[in-house]
């Protein structure tokens, strides 16, 4: 419950804006008045808030408060990996010598960032079994673009000016499908069979000299590892095609399988969601691309360079020789790889083992105790995450929808919803290493607890979230008439 | 637990795994302490050059600015540092709350219509705002101003590079040569060199042939110069660093975009509205998310999921505890010390300011010698020197848009010997007095 007066959310900070209110005062000018510049070029108005320093703090305060985060509830949002967030990541990240340096300060000067960039190539490759790394991109949707420009770059350079099709799965993130299209791919959907893999014969059809290549999770976005993947990496392969790995559920697979040895050529990893970079209310993140040998030339630029002279290695930045070019402004969200960095240290390989070891064991442990409870479309050993249908309930009256609204009303936030696509009602369940047994077990019996309300109080859970500080929001209106920002009355 | 399973190891939950691929060998290091951690970051940090540290006169992009403390005291927050995208409003209002705060304060600062919930970065801002105006005038050729960032010119056409676009290069002040077929002008405002450019002349060049204009802006000098939407606008991107967030070596960044509220429906990102809750609260929710990835898939506005939300909240709380007063203030000292360098600069023998025109904090200088020499000398001393002009364009093609010849032959950039400088509130009048000092030695 927030407070009154400032620390009222209600008042947007237009509304609290008083004439001569500052939050930040500024010194006094050390130089000689300069001359100023042709009035019209000048600025008149400036519509920016007048709020003092406690008011700010106490409005931010207050809005913060009306969030779930990992710190306060448990989040066990599929295909997110919302696991702890280390605080000794975020404190190392604001260094003055790591987060007070300059993208463009000359190399001599940065040694120390570029030792760690570098060894955190080293890191990831090892990892990932993909020897080439690209730290430069910003987000996983960014590396899926640069993996997805690397396959055409590839392609071109060879001659092969005719593979335009890219091959995914029905259970794919909807970044894929969009990222292929920004890399000028035209995308066919293949389908999973009943086991939620691949469907391999159909697989077989589609693929032929138009073939680019395949983009594929693993494990998929059903939490299920496909036993079919090493045949669907071959089968790519003997067409000419590449094998793009979404590495946005690599919380699994940490220390239990390289992806480069299964066959794929590039892969992105999220790591701010693997390697527990904090989301921040969606964003920063970081989507690094390992790719293998043949992809190398043509990785996004800078990559970091070592060369060892006589004394101390010497660290450098270097556009590969047919870089696919520049994605973003310098060389990458550097706060966001010092954090993963620092994690996979304080863990070392075991750790890492440790972590997906954890993780499958949790999402097996919910996937037993609730699916007498709710139905499991795949009954098999699930990976990180587990997909439940909300169907039995749909029948007695309630949406899956529902069901994770009242969710909320218990402190716990909500599974992904309606997602992957192919399964009706879907409830992704994914509750990562860092959850204690008697977290889990409180959620199970609130999803147990929810599914009797079903019955005995359907309108308590049709009417859900109760307790939350805003019950469910008007979206349509707000798509049809966007009310986007502040404006002043009449 | 694992009796729960019926399974007698960890390992046991990993047949699915092909078994010749399972568990291979992982060469990692040792696991470390918290302590051990610490003092392995430290020594990493200590062999790098912090902008705290001495005189830092480098810019280009990236901007030494004054953070008041609350806003990593907000910032860093768990309720913020630790949700993810607001997907579940009832439980993210605060989030969303920020995001349409933020939305606000960016169309304002910018003098547009509608701001979207943030970017990657300024750079690739601007790429999608390229993408963007392609999109709306299904026009493909795009003409970028010469005077452009070079790494932002890059990003532009790794972003394009796989869409059919054509890249020409025009400079501002010459003939444009745009036509019926180009989408955009792309203008940074102020330019790569610092100065102004005639953005109501560059706005009506574009709208006489039916292309938009897209402008790169530099937030901090919003809070002197007139906004772009001022002169008509139709695309405003821009770096969001300058406002509260740290340098960071290259990032985590946000970028900043607005247009007209006639485009909403083909912007890129996230975008937070306001509406009400089943019993009239006011509430904020995630809306037209029909133009997204996860609703739609390969026909999106964008691939982007990520819209740097805690750096959203970082720029934000800046932008509130400045305010009105703030902004102004500090754009204003940046003005006056930056041309007080300038001015002294250009008496030293030996240098000169080959631009004429208004700048901002940053400005071009010609040096008697190679600016990376100079910057080698000086660094020795402690001051971080400006931008060699000669690395930073090595790999933008020259101009070959301007018809009337003369300097629009000239590859960008080419300031023989140019120095680009930076010129903040952080630095005081001691340390200019000290550049300039340093500077005169190599003019003898």
């Amino acid at each position: 419950m927030t407070g009154g007066g400032n620390r009222d959310t209600t008042k947007l900070l237009m509304e609290r804006s008083v004439p001569g209110r500052v939050g930040a005062v500024l010194p006094q000018p050390d130089v000689p008045a300069q001359p100023l510049p042709d009035p019209s070029l000048l600025r008149t108005e400036l519509d920016l808030p007048e709020v003092s320093e406690p008011e700010v703090v106490q409005y931010f305060t207050a809005l913060s408060q009306r969030n779930f985060s990992i710190d306060t509830h448990f989040y066990p949002l599929g295909s997110c990996t919302m696991k702890y967030n280390p605080k000794i990541n975020d404190e190392v990240s604001f260094l003055p010598g790591l987060a007070g340096i300059h993208p463009l300060q000359p190399l001599e000067s940065a040694q120390g960032a570029l030792e760690l960039l570098y060894r955190l190539q080293g890191f990831l490759a090892e990892i990932t079994g993909l020897p080439g790394v690209g730290l430069s991109t910003l987000a996983g949707a960014h590396g899926e673009l640069a993996g997805m420009l690397m396959m055409r770059a590839y392609h071109l350079a060879r001659g092969d000016t005719n593979r335009r099709q890219v091959l995914i799965p029905d259970s794919a993130h909807g970044t894929n499908p969009a990222s292929a299209a920004m890399a000028g791919f035209d995308v066919v959907t293949v389908v999973s069979d009943d086991q939620g893999n691949v469907d391999l014969k159909a697989l077989h059809e589609l693929v032929g000299p138009n073939l680019a290549g395949v983009m594929i999770t693993l494990p998929s976005t059903l939490g299920l590892f496909d036993t079919g993947i090493v045949e669907v990496c071959q089968t790519v392969h003997q067409a000419g095609g590449l094998v793009y790995g979404d590495g946005a559920n690599m919380n699994a697979l940490l220390g239990r399988v390289k992806l480069g040895a299964l066959g794929f050529d590039v892969v992105h990893l999220n790591l701010h969601k693997t390697f527990s970079t904090p989301h921040g209310g969606g964003g920063p993140g970081a989507g690094p691309v390992c790719v293998a040998d043949s992809l190398i030339p043509h990785l996004p630029a800078p990559v970091v360079t070592q060369s060892s002279g006589d004394g101390a290695p010497v660290y450098g930045l270097a556009a590969p020789a047919r870089t696919i070019g520049k994605l973003s402004g310098f060389h990458g969200n550097f706060g966001v790889l010092v954090r993963a960095f620092t994690y996979i240290l304080t863990l070392g390989g075991e750790g890492l083992r440790a972590i997906s070891g954890n993780a499958v064991l949790n999402a097996n442990y919910l996937m037993e105790a609730l699916k007498d409870t709710y139905y499991l479309p795949y009954d098999r050993r699930c990976m990180h995450e587990v997909v439940f249908s909300a169907d039995w309930q749909k029948a007695r009256g309630a949406s899956g929808l529902e069901i994770v609204k009242r969710l909320l009303d218990y402190g716990f936030h909500a599974p992904t919803l309606y997602f992957p696509l192919i399964v009706h009602e879907a409830l992704m369940i994914e509750p990562t290493e860092s959850e204690t047994w008697e977290t889990l077990d409180a959620f199970i019996q609130a999803l147990r607890d929810i599914d009797r309300e079903v019955t005995e109080d359907p309108e308590l859970v049709r009417g859900a979230p109760h307790t939350t500080p805003v019950s469910r929001l008007d979206e349509a209106t707000a798509a049809r008439q966007p009310d986007l920002r502040w404006r002043a009355a009449g | 637990m694992l009796a729960t399973l019926g399974v007698a190891s960890i390992d046991e939950l990993f047949q699915d795994i092909p078994e010749e691929f399972r568990n291979p060998p992982l060469d990692l290091p040792q696991p470390m302490s918290e302590l051990e951690v610490q003092k392995e970051l430290d020594g990493l940090a200590s062999r790098n050059r912090a902008l705290a540290s001495g005189p830092s006169f480098l810019g280009a992009g990236c901007y030494n600015h004054f953070i008041p403390a609350i806003v990593k005291a907000l910032m860093t927050r768990g309720e913020f540092l630790t949700a993810y995208t607001p997907y579940q409003a009832e439980a993210s209002q605060g989030t969303l709350q920020v995001i349409y705060e933020f939305q606000t304060l960016i169309s304002h600062l910018y003098g547009m219509e509608v701001a979207n919930a943030g970017m990657y970065d300024g750079a690739t801002s601007l790429a999608e705002g390229v993408l963007m105006a392609c999109r709306v005038t299904r026009r493909s050729h795009v003409a970028v101003a010469d005077t452009l960032s070079p790494y932002y010119r890059q990003v532009i056409e790794a972003y394009c590079q796989a869409q059919g676009i054509e890249i020409h290069s025009v400079s501002p002040g010459q003939s444009l040569s745009l036509d019926q077929e180009t989408a955009c002008l792309v203008v940074q405002y102020p330019n790569f060199y610092g100065y102004i450019e005639d953005l109501a002349g560059l706005t009506e060049a574009a709208h006489a042939q039916g292309a938009l204009i897209v402008v790169s802006a530099g937030p901090m000098a919003m809070g002197m110069f007139q906004p772009p939407g001022l002169y008509g606008a139709d695309i405003v991107t821009g770096e969001g660093q300058p406002l509260g967030i740290p340098p960071s070596y290259g990032g985590p960044y946000v970028g900043l975009f607005s247009t007209k509220q006639e485009y909403i429906r083909q912007m890129p990102s996230r975008l937070s509205g306001r509406t009400v809750d089943s019993q009239g609260r006011t509430g904020y929710v995630l809306t037209l998310q029909t133009r997204e990835q996860h609703i739609r898939r390969e026909r999106a506005t964008s691939n982007i999921c990520t819209n740097e939300a805690l750096y959203a909240l970082a720029a934000t709380i800046y932008l509130a505890a400045l305010g009105k007063q703030g902004l102004r203030s500090v754009a204003e000292l940046c003005y006056q010390k930056a041309h007080y360098a300038a001015a002294r600069i250009a008496q030293l023998p030996g240098y000169t300011l080959p631009i004429q025109g208004t700048f901002f904090q940053e400005f071009v200088v010609q040096c008697p010698v190679s600016p990376s020499s100079i910057n080698s000398r000086l660094l020795e001393q402690n001051i971080l020197g400006g931008l060699d002009l000669s690395e930073a364009f090595s790999n933008v093609p020259p101009s070959e848009g301007g018809t009337t010849g003369g300097s629009s032959s000239q590859p960008p950039g080419d300031f023989t010997n140019g120095m680009l400088l930076c010129v903040t509130e952080m630095n005081s009048r001691q340390e200019i007095d000290a550049l300039v000092e340093a500077l005169s030695e190599f003019g003898r």
